[in-house]
């Protein structure tokens, strides 16, 4: 049975490949979406700050299965835009990321100081310049703790993508014990141990990102 | 010629008139120093000269140049005018040698190398050298606001304006700030906000005395101390002489 197991290691690593691959994309397009998003909601000029907090009501209130059914079902293949399921599954994981990330975003602007803005001001940089230089650099390191619980949201949700038939870990955990079904209780148990060996490292490397590019004597977290 | 000129300006919030109409001009290398009771305008008025707020009537020309008009460049302004805050605001993420040399770099365009040259230059300047590489969290309130002064004094300012920059610091702090304000005095414009009577005595070419958002007296620190025109200038004067001390 364990022998079984084992040879069809190969086929869950491959599915892993594919979780990894959703998982860097999507937080890559949440991420950016996302400081864009805050930037928007903190700094924009009206109605652009509504229109962003409609965006990150919407997603928010959505079910993720819902998303995806939406782009993948709804938009590529009733109307055509013609997304495979793993881009559509990048962007139902990273258009609903962003709104979350904009909400750990806008918190941290909120909470550097207003005389930091000023103060660049007061140098001659522009309210862009401003806020790329001096407010998202401080913005960064203030958001590691909410933006590494993000990532792990973003990595375990990845396995929902199953539902539009991305070839991901859990699809190819599923062609394993559908073949031999007396393995399907230890395939699920090992796709478990290996989301949590991943959520556990990613924490880890994060928290050390975290100590690294603390804002000396601005820190959070730190062990009072 | 005048280098800044501040004719009539106002500026409200809401209903509340800060500013009634305040002029006053500078001469290039001058030292002004503006003094009065809390909530008198006098930061409003630096934060309108600087443009941080804009005023609601009135003119500001610096170099002979209108910087109130709508139409202006205010960061190409701003760079001309220095601003040294109660709070220091230096950035937190940043070493203090890069407080200085950020604006150098980013506004100005120099080349990282040479910006950073010149912002030891003026850590030295300020008596820093040694804390360049220490972030604002590591230093003291004095050593924060000379970093605050050579982040103004980077940009080469014709002006500096300091608003009240040594409230914030413990008494034996003020005088390391006071030393380096009063090195620059005649090297560059300055037009303070502060308390420190020794130095409006020692350092200031004139005295501007502050009240309800209009101008009550102004005049050499001689004349403002030894013989007042007004009677309220007599009584703030030596009721913050008390507080503050003669000298």
């Amino acid at each position: 049975m364990f022998e079984t197991l084992a040879k069809s290691l190969p086929q869950l690593l491959e599915g892993l490949q594919t979780t990894l691959g959703l998982t860097i994309l999507s937080l890559i397009l949440g991420t950016l979406l996302g400081i864009l998003l805050a930037a928007i909601r903190v700094y924009g000029r009206f109605p652009l700050p509504y229109l962003v907090m409609i965006y990150e009501r919407v997603f928010r209130g959505i079910p993720l299965i819902v998303i995806f059914f939406l782009i993948y079902f709804g938009l590529s293949l009733q109307l055509g835009i013609g997304l495979d399921a793993f881009t559509a599954a990048i962007f139902g994981l990273g258009l609903r990321s962003a709104a979350y990330q904009a909400q750990i975003f806008r918190s941290a602007i909120n909470s550097i100081p207003e005389g930091q803005m000023i103060a660049a001001k007061s140098l001659g940089m522009s309210k862009l310049e401003s806020i790329q230089y001096i407010i998202i650099p401080q913005m960064l390191r203030l958001s590691i703790p909410g933006w590494s619980n993000e990532f792990t949201i973003v990595l375990k949700d990845t396995s929902i993508a199953f539902s539009i038939g991305v070839i991901e870990i859990m699809r190819q955990g599923r062609y394993i014990y559908v073949r031999n079904p007396d393995l399907t209780l230890y395939v699920l148990l090992l796709i478990g141990l290996i989301y949590f060996i991943l959520v556990f490292s990613a924490n880890k490397g994060l928290s050390y990102l975290e100590k690294k590019y603390k804002i000396s004597g601005f820190e959070i977290g730190t062990e009072r | 010629m005048y280098m800044l000129e501040v004719k009539d300006v106002h500026k409200s919030y809401g209903n509340l008139e800060v500013l009634k109409g305040i002029s006053f001009s500078m001469k290039k290398e001058d030292t002004k120093v503006i003094i009065g009771t809390s909530g008198t305008g006098k930061s409003t008025l630096l934060r309108c000269i600087n443009q941080l707020d804009s005023p609601d009537k009135g003119e500001i020309w610096l170099d002979g140049e209108e910087i109130t008009k709508p139409d202006i460049d205010i960061n190409r302004i701003r760079q001309k005018i220095g601003f040294v805050f109660q709070e220091f605001n230096l950035f937190n993420h940043l070493t203090a040698l890069r407080n200085v040399s950020i604006g150098l770099e980013k506004v100005k365009g120099i080349p990282k190398e040479e910006a950073q040259k010149r912002a030891i230059k003026e850590l030295k300047r300020v008596g820093l050298k040694n804390q360049a590489k220490q972030y604002p969290a590591q230093l003291s309130g004095g050593q924060k606001q000379r970093v605050g002064i050579a982040r103004a004094l980077a940009m080469d300012p014709t002006i500096i304006l300091f608003d009240e920059p040594t409230s914030a610091l413990d008494p034996e702090l003020i005088g390391d700030v006071l030393d380096v304000m009063k090195s620059l005095a005649g090297e560059v414009a300055m037009l303070v906000v502060t308390h420190e009577m020794g130095f409006a005595r020692n350092v200031a070419d004139e005295i501007i005395f502050m009240e309800g958002g209009i101008i009550v007296e102004s005049g050499p620190p001689k004349k403002m101390f030894q013989n007042p025109k007004k009677a309220r200038t007599k009584e703030f004067l030596g009721r913050i002489s008390t507080l503050y001390g003669k000298d």
